[in-house]
C-alpha cells in the first residue's frame, strides 16, 4: 500500500510540471535556508551607496548601502513563508466552510454564499488594500487582508462539488448505514474535492504571493527595514537610474510565481484532462 | 385539498427577459448596499483609532478638538444611525475629507475616475484583441508546438508583477531607449483639451487637435501595455477553452461539410459561437485592469484612481482610501451588471436559469 504514494506516474512528468517544480523547490529551500549563507547582513548599511552590481555586490547596493543580492535572499525567506501559510488558511478554511454549505443547503448554504458574493463584489487587490488600509500596515495585516479576499474560492468550488455529489446514489447509501454528516463529507465527499482544490491551491501560491508583495509595494505590507520584495521595488521608483535595486526583486516574484503556476496548471491537466477552464471561471 | 393555485396572479405574466433583468438589478443593489456596509464597517468598526487617524496625531491629543469631531460627525450616536448617517452622506456626493489633500474624496475622485477609465477601456480592447487572436491560433493548433508556445507564454503573463513591469518598462523605453514619451497623460507643453469626456484621446479629437491626440495616445501606450499583459494572459487561456468546444460542435462541423473554411468559418461561425462565454470573462477582467491600476499607475504618474489610491495608501490616508474601495466596488459592480444584462439578451437559456 504504501509503496503507491512513492511512485510517481510517468503522466505526471510534462517538461512544464517538471520545470516548474524544480525552480519553485529551489525557491522554498532559499526561503528556508537564506539567513544561514547570505554573504552580507541584509540590515547592515556599511556598504557603498547605489554601487552597481560587479564583482563584490552581484546585484549592486540600494539607496542605504545595503546588498541587495541579500536582500533578495532574505527576502524569500519573509515572502515565501508567507505565501504558503496564506494559501493553507485560506485552503482549510474556505474548504470548510463550502462543504458546510454545500452539505447543508438552505439558509446556511444562502447566508455564506452572499459572503462569498459580497467579497466578490469588489476586485481582489482593491479589496485588499481598503482592509489592510483599515487594519494598519504591517505585514500581519497584509496577510490578514489577503486572507479575507482569497478564501471564498476555494469554498465556492468546494461548495459545487459537494452540490453535485451531495444526492448520488454512493453518499446516500452512506447515509442510510447512519453516516453522521461530517463521516459522509470525509469519507464519501473529500476524495472528489482533493484534486480540484490542489489545483487551485497550487495556482494560488502565485496569486498569493503577487497579492502581498503588491500590497508591500503600497506600503501596506512589510514595514522598513524588512527585506521584502515589494517594498524593495518600491523603493526603486526613488532612484530610476539605479535600475538594479528593482529589477532583481521584481526578477524573483516573477520566476517564483511563475514557477507555481507552472505546477499548477500542470497538475490540472492530470486532475481534469478534458477541461483547460482558467480558475477565473471557476470563480465567475 | 391543497392551496388554490398560484395562477391566480392579477398582473399579466411577465416576459422571461424583464424577470431575468429585474432579478439581475435586485442582487445588484443588494450587493451595492454590502459595499457599503463593508466600507462604513473597515471605515469605523475595526480595531485601531480612527478618530485619531482622521485627526492626525496632534489634534487627537486634545480632548476638546476630539469631541467637537465625534459630535460633528455623530459618532456618539448608534451603529445603524452612523450608518444611515454614512449612506445619506454618499447620497449627497460625502466621502470625507482627504487626510493627504485636504480636499473632499468626492471632488478629488471624480477628477481621476475619467483618467483611469480611458486606460482600462483601451486595455480591455487590447486584451480582447491579442487574447482572441492567442487563443483562437492555440485552439486551432492544439497539441502542436504553438499551442505550447501560447500557453506558457500566457502563464508568464499571469505572473508577471505588474508594478514591476511597469517600473522596467519606464525605465527601458524611456530612460534608455527614449522612443517612449515621459510620464503623465500629456506632454508638459501640451495644454489639456477642452474637457467633453474626461478621455484626452476623444477631447483632442473633437477639439480637431491632432497634435494633442497623438501625444496623448502616445502616453497611453506603456500604461496599457503593461495593464493588458495579466488580462492577455488571462483572455487567452479563456479563448482557447472556448473555441475548442466550438470547434467540435455540430454546427461548426456542418460548416466545414459545406465547404466553408478560413475567415468565414472563423468569424462567422466559429467566433460567434465562442463570444458568449468569452463575454463572461470580460467582467472580471475588468475587475483585475482596476486592480492593476493601483499599482501601475503610480509608476507613470498617471493622475487616476490607481496614483489616488497609491497616494492614499502609502500616506495612510484612510477617507482617500475607502473612497477608491467605494468607488471601484461601484464601477466593477456596475461593469458586471452590464456584461450580466447582455448576456441575458444575447443567450435567451440566461433567463430561464
Amino acid at each position: 500500500m504504501r509503496k503507491r504514494w512513492l511512485r510517481i506516474p510517468a503522466a505526471w512528468i510534462t517538461p512544464l510540471g517538471v520545470i516548474g517544480a524544480i525552480i519553485a523547490v529551489a525557491w522554498v529551500g532559499i526561503a528556508f535556508t537564506a539567513r544561514l549563507w547570505i554573504p552580507v547582513d541584509p540590515l547592515s548599511q556599511d556598504l557603498p551607496r547605489l554601487q552597481a552590481p560587479g564583482i563584490d555586490t552581484l546585484m549592486g547596493t540600494d539607496a542605504l548601502g545595503r546588498d541587495v543580492f541579500s536582500r533578495l535572499m532574505a527576502g524569500a525567506g519573509v515572502t515565501i513563508p508567507l505565501a504558503l501559510t496564506l494559501v493553507l488558511m485560506s485552503l482549510v478554511v474556505g474548504t470548510l466552510i463550502g462543504a458546510i454549505a454545500g452539505y447543508f443547503g438552505k439558509w446556511v448554504d444562502e447566508l455564506l454564499m452572499r459572503l462569498t458574493d459580497l467579497v466578490m463584489a469588489f476586485p481582489t487587490v482593491i479589496l485588499a488594500m481598503v482592509v489592510a488600509a483599515a487594519l494598519g500596515p504591517s505585514l500581519f495585516n497584509a496577510v490578514i487582508a489577503a486572507f479575507v479576499v482569497s478564501w471564498p474560492q476555494y469554498a465556492r468550488m468546494t461548495r459545487s462539488i459537494v452540490l453535485g455529489l451531495r444526492t448520488q446514489n454512493y453518499v446516500m447509501a452512506g447515509r442510510l448505514m447512519g453516516f453522521s454528516p461530517f463521516k459522509t463529507l470525509r469519507v464519501d465527499i473529500a476524495p472528489n474535492v482533493v484534486g480540484p482544490i490542489l489545483v487551485l491551491a497550487s495556482l494560488d501560491v502565485g496569486t498569493a504571493i503577487l497579492l502581498l508583495t503588491g500590497l508591500s509595494f503600497l506600503g501596506l505590507g512589510a514595514q522598513p527595514p524588512t527585506p521584502e520584495w515589494g517594498s524593495m521595488i518600491s523603493a526603486a521608483i526613488q532612484n530610476f537610474d539605479s535600475w538594479w535595486i528593482g529589477l532583481f526583486p521584481g526578477l524573483a516574484i516573477l520566476t517564483v510565481v511563475m514557477a507555481f503556476n507552472f505546477v499548477g496548471d500542470s497538475l490540472r491537466d492530470i486532475f481534469d484532462p478534458t477541461s483547460q477552464v482558467s480558475r477565473a471561471a471557476a470563480r465567475s | 385539498m391543497g392551496k388554490p393555485a398560484r395562477a391566480t396572479r392579477k398582473y399579466p405574466p411577465r416576459s422571461p427577459l424583464v424577470g431575468y433583468l429585474l432579478r439581475r438589478l435586485g442582487t445588484s443593489v443588494l450587493l451595492l448596499f454590502g459595499v457599503t456596509v463593508v466600507t462604513f464597517a473597515l471605515a469605523n468598526l475595526v480595531p485601531g483609532d480612527p478618530i485619531a487617524a482622521a485627526l492626525g496625531e496632534g489634534a487627537a491629543s486634545n480632548p476638546a478638538t476630539v469631541e467637537a469631531y465625534i459630535q460633528e460627525r455623530g459618532l456618539d450616536q448608534p451603529l445603524p444611525v452612523q450608518y444611515a448617517n454614512y449612506i445619506g452622506g454618499l447620497f449627497q456626493g460625502d466621502m470625507g475629507i482627504s487626510l493627504r489633500t485636504a480636499q473632499p474624496v468626492a471632488s478629488d475622485l471624480a477628477k481621476a475616475v475619467p483618467a483611469t477609465v480611458e486606460i482600462a477601456l483601451l486595455a480591455i480592447v487590447v486584451s480582447l484583441g491579442v487574447g482572441v487572436a492567442l487563443g483562437s491560433l492555440a485552439a486551432y493548433r492544439r497539441g502542436k508546438i504553438s499551442d505550447q508556445l501560447v500557453r506558457v507564454l500566457s502563464l508568464i503573463g499571469l505572473s508577471i508583477p505588474t508594478f514591476w513591469m511597469a517600473l522596467v518598462s519606464f525605465n527601458f523605453f524611456f530612460l534608455q531607449l527614449r522612443i517612449a514619451p515621459g510620464a503623465g497623460r500629456l506632454s508638459p507643453i501640451l495644454p489639456p483639451p477642452p474637457p467633453v469626456t474626461g478621455f484626452f484621446t476623444v477631447d483632442s479629437l473633437l477639439a480637431g487637435q491632432w497634435v494633442t491626440f497623438t501625444d496623448a495616445l502616445a502616453h497611453l501606450m506603456l500604461p496599457v501595455f503593461v495593464l493588458s499583459l495579466f488580462t492577455i494572459g488571462l483572455l487567452t487561456r479563456f479563448v482557447r477553452t472556448s473555441v475548442l468546444e466550438v470547434l467540435d460542435a455540430d454546427y461548426v462541423r456542418a460548416g466545414r461539410a459545406k465547404g466553408l473554411s478560413g475567415p468565414r468559418l472563423f468569424f462567422g461561425y466559429v467566433l460567434r459561437g465562442a463570444s458568449l462565454p468569452i463575454l463572461t470573462i470580460v467582467g472580471l477582467a475588468f475587475g483585475v485592469l482596476l486592480s492593476g491600476t493601483v499599482l501601475v499607475e503610480a509608476v507613470f504618474a498617471w493622475p487616476g484612481l490607481g496614483s489616488y489610491a497609491y497616494n492614499s495608501a502609502t500616506s495612510l490616508d484612510l477617507p482617500g482610501v475607502m473612497g477608491v474601495g467605494l468607488v471601484v466596488g461601484v464601477v466593477y459592480l456596475t461593469i458586471n451588471f452590464a456584461v450580466d444584462l447582455l448576456y441575458g439578451v444575447l443567450d435567451p437559456r440566461v433567463r430561464l436559469a
